[in-house]
């Protein structure tokens, strides 16, 4: 064939893109073929893909797409924390006219591709699938507002963590950075697909993350159950509506600062490049005025669950629920006024750096009020040490750390010296796993009896727990010391033989962390394994307090067979307290949405139209996008939208229930 | 169990082998002050950190569920008194703190000139501070010396407690210019310019490098300044200018292209001109310079015909390259006449000489056909490789 034409079919994309002279990549890339082999023939085997497509891939259910982001989100942390493995052993090993083991292409996109899932397609899932899960059922809700738009925008968030793993095996990942600035993210210093990866899978999980915060919002403000006032909303609920309007607000930014860099990068427009006119400064900006909520939408979701978790094994309501709601508030609005505090070195006046130096401080008060009201919860409770309640003290403890060294980050003269430093890495890492980790797996071990109707097994818990804590600190307090020596990050050598210890030392904690991953796969193993001795019958295993242990466990697909009604903030504690009776008659048929393909096949199709741009495959993005038209209009005419559980179904089940609850007793 | 102990003594064995805390410990007057600030908004923090610290685990501890001797109130949850408290406390330390920020970020600026040498000295406003002009390259860093003709890369020296004024732009990409001893770090930007203001008063060889990631050779990004007395500053000047070899625009193109791990490099002479032209981007002869596109389009811009006024990218540093579906790349040609020829030093080009052809709101179209002035150009520039 003449290259013309295979200029044509495959855009750059030849054989030579495959990295097959990275014997690294190559063994990543068997192993990893061997497991999805294993996994689809199995799949096969089992005959259970008919299963699956109908009932978890086409399905618009809250439930099995919270599930669903959940294992997104520990998938892709495994791809994430490998990357993370990479760069400690590399920088413990690269001392003294050592190169390590990986070159500067590799090792920079690492860095780069570590980055960007961690945050991306390991916390955001996470984060949005613990409210995915959690909100409809805390507000007595039977589904979110938009079912079928969930469904769509999990599978834009899966197309693209597709994306930045096909990185991994054709072609390659970014080499600038995990907020790819520009002039280095430009064409003229990044002319690889690398940026392009970078660029459409987040504009393809974007569109995911935004839809489902339009989605959340409106399930919150209008689905509320009766009697549920703004001002009785459980906490989480409060901050998953605070993290949402974070989202709406914040990821247009950042899709049209990608959109700008991309026609920058397709048409030689000139927003940031250096000549005619364009200005780097400006891409620093605006990603900020991203980046900074972003990171309040991922840990305002994380304090929700801390709340509820406090309350609920310290057996006793919320201390200081006005004022903790207040502060959610308050974090969301200033999370927009400190965006400058990246990048204080870029050469503002010291007014203008006083300024948002001295906003980013007073976000920490409200924080530190939460704080306050959390200990409040506890003192004089009756703290059960469950798991959930041994993430959120050594939250507390570590949280508190690294929030003192955000504040010092904030006084711009301390930044000066700070700045871009493994003491930043040791910073954000310790508010990030101390924050939103911590409190993801918080949330998993609190709903996971509600989610699968057995709890998890505590021992692996207690032992994946103590790894990953000892771990954390054994990794980042080196990065702290090594950060007063002056140690920049991404750095792929080093000259000094005395900073080595350092890294050793933060790689053994990198290790550490690694069992505590390993620990927490094999506790869900074995708590699936043990799942008659861990079974939960009543629904309310924790002897909680809000209105998702008012159903069973698993809650059925209408959640509630009745509209609960609600009288205090702490619902559930609320009608146990005053001798609730569950409905034993009465039961009407419910209108419920169908499931539909059209979400998996949508985002299918914007997953090849991103790979197709990626690759100058014009042909192949261009049908793809004129695909997506079709079948979105094409998904207008489905009139099969809803059906209604017939009474029978919901008398059945809920008859189930009344003898588990009775065996119970 | 002992495997354990022996992972906790680790940090201890590390810190107590002499571990070099630079940013703590610095050598210059203004990395000092830095510190100092560190220090106390450090300290003032604890002040809070470590009563939350403190009262978690006591809390956790005392309201145990085994512990049946402590009260139990779960429908405790308001305190109008304890609310304005842990309000109040936060507030309080921010509000110290803020203060501190505002005073120490205005007195801390890098763009400030020094008002002293150190905590007891006040700059001698007789003496001339030390001129630097930084240029951050893929991937090594040329220090000019404006007032002493020379030019280094990845060497860089200061005489002790005189006031050196840096002058920092980049050639391609972000970096940024930090040497922890000395003060903080400021970013290095092409075609921008940072400046910072430090001294140094301690003798000695300390590390400096780029804190911002800029690519591949990122790695070997770093270059040693010396703080020496006054005698060995100025053996220092003389072995560079007796180095030999001079950098004009010619060598400085080829010092650009990217390259790692560069050795030491001293040019005895240096374009004077130099360093104004790669601030604004024009080394390169026949390519417009910044600050005279600025002045041209402070008085009103060349208007339409400023679109014609641009010539195939013939030199890049990497390949010569432009976007998939956008057109060839290009460059703003200059404007300058054929009694300025290239590879000359030009005057500082404020603005044009005759305003009267540029356009701007209310002037008629311009008979200026900038085209024909660069034609000189197009005439004896090798053609474009494609």
């Amino acid at each position: 064939m003449s290259p013309d034409l295979l200029k044509l079919i495959f855009g750059r994309l030849g054989i030579e893109s495959l990295p097959l002279h990275e014997p690294i990549v190559v063994g990543t890339f068997v192993v990893v073929a061997l497991g999805g082999i294993t996994l689809l023939g199995g799949l096969t085997y089992f005959r259970l893909w008919g299963y699956l497509w109908r009932e978890w891939f086409t399905t618009v259910d809250h439930k099995r797409i919270g599930i669903m982001y959940m294992i997104l989100g520990i998938v892709m942390l495994l791809r994430g924390f490998a990357d993370a493995l990479m760069m400690r052993g590399q920088q413990m090993l690269a001392f003294g006219g050592s190169e390590g083991y990986l070159n500067a292409h590799h090792y920079d996109q690492v860095f780069t591709a570590h980055g960007v899932i961690m945050i991306f397609f390991v916390a955001m899932p996470l984060v949005t699938g613990l409210m995915n899960y959690v909100v409809p059922l805390q507000i007595g809700a039977r589904d979110v507002s938009f079912p079928f738009l969930n469904n769509f925008s999990f599978w834009m968030t899966v197309g693209g963590a597709v994306l930045v793993m096909a990185s991994l095996f054709i072609g390659e990942f970014a080499r600038t950075g995990w907020l790819a600035y520009p002039p280095l993210s430009n064409i003229g210093y990044s002319p690889d697909v690398g940026v392009d990866y970078y660029i459409w899978a987040l504009q393809v999980a974007g569109v995911g993350t935004t839809l489902s915060g339009i989605n959340l919002i409106c399930t919150i403000v209008k689905l509320r159950c009766p009697g549920m006032t703004m001002m009785r909303m459980p906490v989480f609920t409060w901050t998953s509506l605070c993290t949402n309007v974070l989202i709406v607000a914040s990821f247009p930014v950042l899709t049209v600062v990608l959109a700008l860099l991309s026609l920058d990068r397709y048409v030689g427009t000139n927003f940031f490049t250096n000549d005619f006119g364009g200005s780097p400064m400006m891409y620093v900006n605006l990603i900020w005025i991203w980046g900074h909520p972003e990171v309040y939408i991922l840990v305002l979701p994380a304090f929700g669950i801390f709340s509820e978790v406090t309350s609920t094994f310290s057996g006793k309501r919320l201390f200081g629920y006005t004022s903790m709601v207040y502060a959610t508030v308050v974090i969301t609005i200033l999370s927009y006024l400190v965006w400058l505090h990246h990048f204080f070195t870029m050469g503002s006046g010291a007014s203008v750096n006083s300024f948002f130096g001295i906003t980013t401080m007073i976000i920490s008060i409200p924080t530190g009020a939460k704080m306050f009201n959390w200990l409040f919860t506890m003192y004089r409770g009756r703290i059960r040490f469950e798991l959930p309640m041994m993430w959120t003290i050594a939250f507390m403890l570590t949280f508190v750390v690294g929030g003192m060294t955000g504040v010092l980050l904030a006084v711009p003269p301390a930044d000066f010296v700070l700045h871009n430093s493994l003491f930043l890495i040791a910073h954000f890492h310790n508010v990030i796993i101390g924050g939103v980790v911590f409190g993801a797996f918080a949330g998993i071990g609190y709903w996971f009896p509600k989610a699968f109707g057995f709890k998890l097994d505590p021992f692996w818990g207690k032992l994946s727990f103590w790894f990953w804590v000892t771990g954390f600190y054994l990794a980042f307090m080196p990065l702290y010391v090594l950060g007063l020596m002056g140690v920049t990050r991404r750095l792929r050598v080093f000259d000094d033989p005395s900073l080595q210890i350092w890294f050793i030392i933060a790689a053994i904690g990198a290790g550490l962390v690694f069992l505590g991953i390993i620990c927490m796969l094999v506790q869900f193993a074995v708590s699936f394994l043990r799942r008659e001795q861990l079974k939960d019958v009543t629904g309310d295993p924790w002897d909680a307090r809000t209105l998702e242990w008012a159903t069973s466990s698993p809650p059925p697909a209408y959640n509630f067979a009745f509209t609960p009604v609600v009288h205090d903030n702490d619902a559930w504690w609320d009608m146990k307290k005053r001798g609730y009776q569950r409905p034993l008659t009465g039961f009407k048929p419910i209108h419920m949405p169908s499931n539909t393909g059209t979400g998996i096949i949508l985002a299918g199709f914007a997953t090849a139209m991103g790979f197709g741009l990626i690759w100058y495959i014009w042909w192949l993005a261009a049908a793809s996008f004129i695909a997506m038209l079709v079948v979105g209009i094409g998904h207008t005419f489905n009139y099969h939208r809803d059906f209604d559980i017939p009474a029978d179904d919901v008398i059945r089940t809920e008859d189930a229930r009344t003898k588990l609850l009775a065996g119970a007793k | 169990m002992s495997r354990l102990k022996i992972l906790a003594l680790l940090p201890l064995a590390a810190a107590l082998s002499g571990c070099n805390y630079i940013v703590l410990a610095p050598a210059g007057d203004i990395a000092a002050q830095q510190r100092d600030l560190v220090i106390i908004s450090t300290v003032l923090m604890l002040l809070i950190v470590v009563p939350v610290m403190g009262l978690t685990v006591l809390f956790a501890w005392r309201y145990r569920q085994s512990n049946k001797s402590a009260r139990y109130e779960p429908d405790w949850d308001h305190s109008t008194k304890l609310e304005l408290v842990i309000w109040s406390a936060p507030l309080l330390i921010i509000v110290c703190l803020g203060a501190l920020t505002w005073m120490g970020t205005h007195l801390l600026d890098p763009y400030r000139t020094l008002g002293r040498i150190n905590a007891e000295r006040a700059v001698d406003q007789a003496k001339a501070p030390l001129e630097v002009d930084v240029v951050a390259l893929d991937w090594k860093w040329l220090f000019i010396y404006p007032d002493y003709g020379v030019a280094t890369v990845n060497d860089l020296a200061a005489p002790v407690d005189r006031p050196i004024n840096f002058r920092i732009t980049a050639s391609s990409v972000m970096n940024s210019f930090y040497i922890p001893a000395l003060a903080g770090q400021i970013y290095a930007m092409p075609g921008m310019e940072t400046k910072l203001h430090a001294v140094v008063n301690h003798a000695g060889t300390y590390k400096g490098f780029s804190a911002n990631y800029s690519g591949a050779g990122f790695s070997g990004m770093h270059f040693a300044f010396h703080g020496l007395d006054d005698k060995g500053f100025d053996a220092w000047i003389a072995s560079a200018k007796s180095a030999g070899g001079s950098l004009g625009r010619a060598e400085y193109l080829q010092l650009e292209k990217p390259s790692q791990n560069e050795p030491v490099r001293r040019y005895g002479t240096v374009d004077a001109d130099l360093y104004r032209l790669i601030l604004n981007m024009c080394v390169e002869t026949g390519k417009m310079c910044q600050s005279e596109m600025m002045a041209i389009d402070a008085k009103g811009g060349l208007g339409h015909d400023g679109l014609n006024n641009t010539l195939p990218l013939a030199y890049d540093k990497y390949a010569r390259r432009g976007t998939a579906l956008g057109g060839e790349p290009t460059f703003v040609a200059g404007t300058c006449t054929p009694d300025a020829p290239q590879g000359q030093t030009t005057a500082d080009i404020k603005a044009p000489s005759d305003a009267t052809p540029l356009l701007g709101a209310g002037l008629k179209r311009p008979s200026f056909t900038p085209l024909k002035s660069s034609s000189f150009f197009l005439g004896q520039r090798p053609k474009s490789d494609s």
